[in-house]
């Protein structure tokens, strides 16, 4: 009887919502520079995220997510600098765009599978990447989009608190309220019944036709929704960098946002989130030590994924069952 | 009239390795047939080839007089034919009653079967509601890939090796829960290497040998044929 209750306590806690509230101190209680390290974390964050909807709940293996990304970024940064277009517009711009063209590509790519499929999102992504470096008139070509200028944010002066907060850490509040709004979505995708078909997919794709299922559309439909994310998480990383520049779209993009994915766990809700914080803060702590960061976040790595072969959230996951049963096992004893 | 389900020289391969060397097979309405064969003589083939998960490479498969040659496995599902694979069978992640929810949905075919009626078929599903499908013995699995197909409602039931890999009791009760289907009308084609099982059920038979058919007939027929019985079956 208690084992079935605290879990499902634990479940009825609105954790995103409590996330939230945690991360929305970080402005008042850390540094600058703390601020600058959370909103980095909450853009990968929500990066990760929208490529673990394809990796780990529907099975899909995108070696070019960044295309999705990077087009949300080029068209929010377009829009904002160029067009002086308010954010209120550019972000859903950003989101739809990169949804149209994860459209677009994703029409192609699920007709492949496995390996094939794989590259030919990473063929995908690196024709954004040519475009987005090669067309000087519209995406500033290797100079990329200097300046992309803060969101107009006048609205949080009438809030006590967020008034005295300095632009970067009132983008980071905003950054917060994006980003946890995303993640809600998703983990509300997750759970209906279009999630339970994705997982039906990543299960077992033939079974899953042999039911009935339209596989191609349930894929093609997870390839849009997870491109429409990163579009947002893109457009919001181009406002935090103050630019948009083609190594945005550059293929190692990809390769990153899946090392944070995988190394958070793709078999946990919060696998991603985990993973992007892992590795931003590797990250920064590494590069003031050495100039050989590389090698010592390599190492580092192959590591956490030796011992945690489920990800690190999955290794806690596993570690705290074996606590719970070694405990119960003394209790009932 | 003509039959619900007929093969017509069906060729199939996996790659260049052929399988299939012209099957023709009918399945009427209402009628329970089987594919017997030792293995690999292309029982599991044949099914996948009606269910459009290996494409025949020649040859054509109708269903209701339809072609469905070529059709997409969802579209073939949809229309009517219900698969129940001999692999490991239910979607292990998921729980008993999300198996048969998300079978439903895919389906989309109304009609009799519905998830409370298929619990009622198999009461121990109902038990087992929350349970993950990948913490059900074999035959608890067994019984929930046959209710997850006919939530679908098919009219045809394809059913690979139902028998294989469970405890000579639980088979007894399988049998009979398939007898109950068979006994409401529905069409079931059955693969079997198991000759009591598929006599008990069948009223007609077909024998296969290396990809091709050699051994068409009642279920009578085939009990008193020693030669089929000892060259093609070894019993």
């Amino acid at each position: 009887m208690m084992k079935k209750s605290a879990p499902a306590l634990v479940r009825r806690i609105p954790w995103v919502l409590v996330v939230f509230v945690a991360a929305l101190t970080i402005p008042w209680v850390g540094s600058r520079y703390d601020t600058f390290l959370a909103t980095q974390i909450a853009i990968s964050a929500l990066f990760a995220m929208s490529l673990n909807l394809l990796l780990g709940t529907t099975g899909l293996v995108s070696f070019g997510h960044v295309a999705y990304f990077g087009i949300g970024s080029y068209v929010c940064g377009i829009l904002m600098k160029t067009y002086a277009v308010p954010f209120s517009i550019a972000l859903p711009a950003a989101a739809i765009g990169s949804a149209l063209g994860a459209l677009v590509f994703g029409f192609f790519c699920v007709r492949l599978t496995k390996i094939y499929f794989a590259m030919l999102t990473l063929a995908f992504s690196q024709i954004i990447w040519a475009i987005c470096y090669k067309w000087n008139d519209v995406t500033g070509g290797d100079q990329g989009i200097p300046d992309v200028p803060y969101p107009n944010l006048d609205w949080m002066s009438s809030i006590p608190l967020l008034g005295d907060l300095r632009i970067a850490q009132q983008f980071y509040v905003l950054t917060l309220i994006v980003v946890m709004l995303s993640l809600a979505a998703i983990q509300r995708i997750i759970a209906s019944p279009f999630g339970l078909m994705l997982t039906t997919i990543r299960e077992n794709p033939e079974r899953a036709a042999s039911i009935g299922l339209n596989v191609r559309r349930y894929e093609l439909s997870a390839f849009v929704i997870a491109g429409g994310f990163a579009g947002i998480a893109g457009a919001l990383f181009g406002i935090f960098n103050r630019g948009v520049f083609s190594d945005f779209v550059y293929w190692p993009k990809s390769a990153e946002v899946m090392i944070m994915t995988i190394l958070g766990g793709i078999d946990h809700f919060w696998g991603p989130v985990v993973g992007a914080a892992t590795l931003v803060l590797l990250n920064q702590e590494i590069t003031s030590y050495t100039q050989y960061w590389p090698f010592v976040l390599g190492t580092i790595l192959l590591l956490l994924l030796f011992v945690f072969p489920g990800g690190i959230v999955g290794g806690l996951t596993t570690g705290l069952e074996w606590l719970r049963r070694k405990t119960g096992r003394r209790a009932s004893a | 009239m003509s039959a619900l389900l007929e093969l017509e020289d069906v060729h199939a391969a996996y790659g260049l390795s052929r399988v299939l060397f012209g099957i023709s097979i009918e399945v009427n309405e209402g009628e329970c047939v089987c594919l017997l064969g030792r293995n690999g003589v292309g029982k599991t083939t044949t099914m996948r080839s009606v269910m459009g998960l290996t494409p025949p490479s020649a040859g054509h498969v109708r269903f209701k007089s339809r072609d469905i040659t070529g059709w997409p496995p969802h579209r073939i599902a949809r229309a009517g034919i219900g698969f129940v694979p001999e692999d490991r069978r239910i979607f292990a992640e998921l729980s008993v009653w999300e198996n048969l929810d998300v079978a439903q949905r895919a389906a989309a075919r109304p009609g009799r079967w519905t998830i409370e009626s298929v619990i009622d078929l198999f009461p121990v599903l109902g038990r087992l509601h929350d349970r993950q499908g990948g913490f059900l013995s074999g035959g608890e699995q067994q019984m929930l890939t046959i209710a997850r197909t006919l939530v679908g409602n098919p009219e045809l039931l394809l059913l690979d090796e139902p028998s294989e890999g469970l405890a000579p009791l639980v088979v007894e009760a399988l049998l009979a829960k398939i007898g109950e289907l068979k006994a409401q009308g529905l069409t079931i084609l059955l693969a079997e290497q198991g000759i009591e099982f598929s006599l008990a059920l069948a009223d007609r038979v077909y024998v296969l040998e290396k990809g091709a058919v050699r051994f068409a007939g009642s279920s009578a027929a085939l009990r008193s044929d020693r030669n089929v019985l000892d060259q093609l079956l070894m019993v």
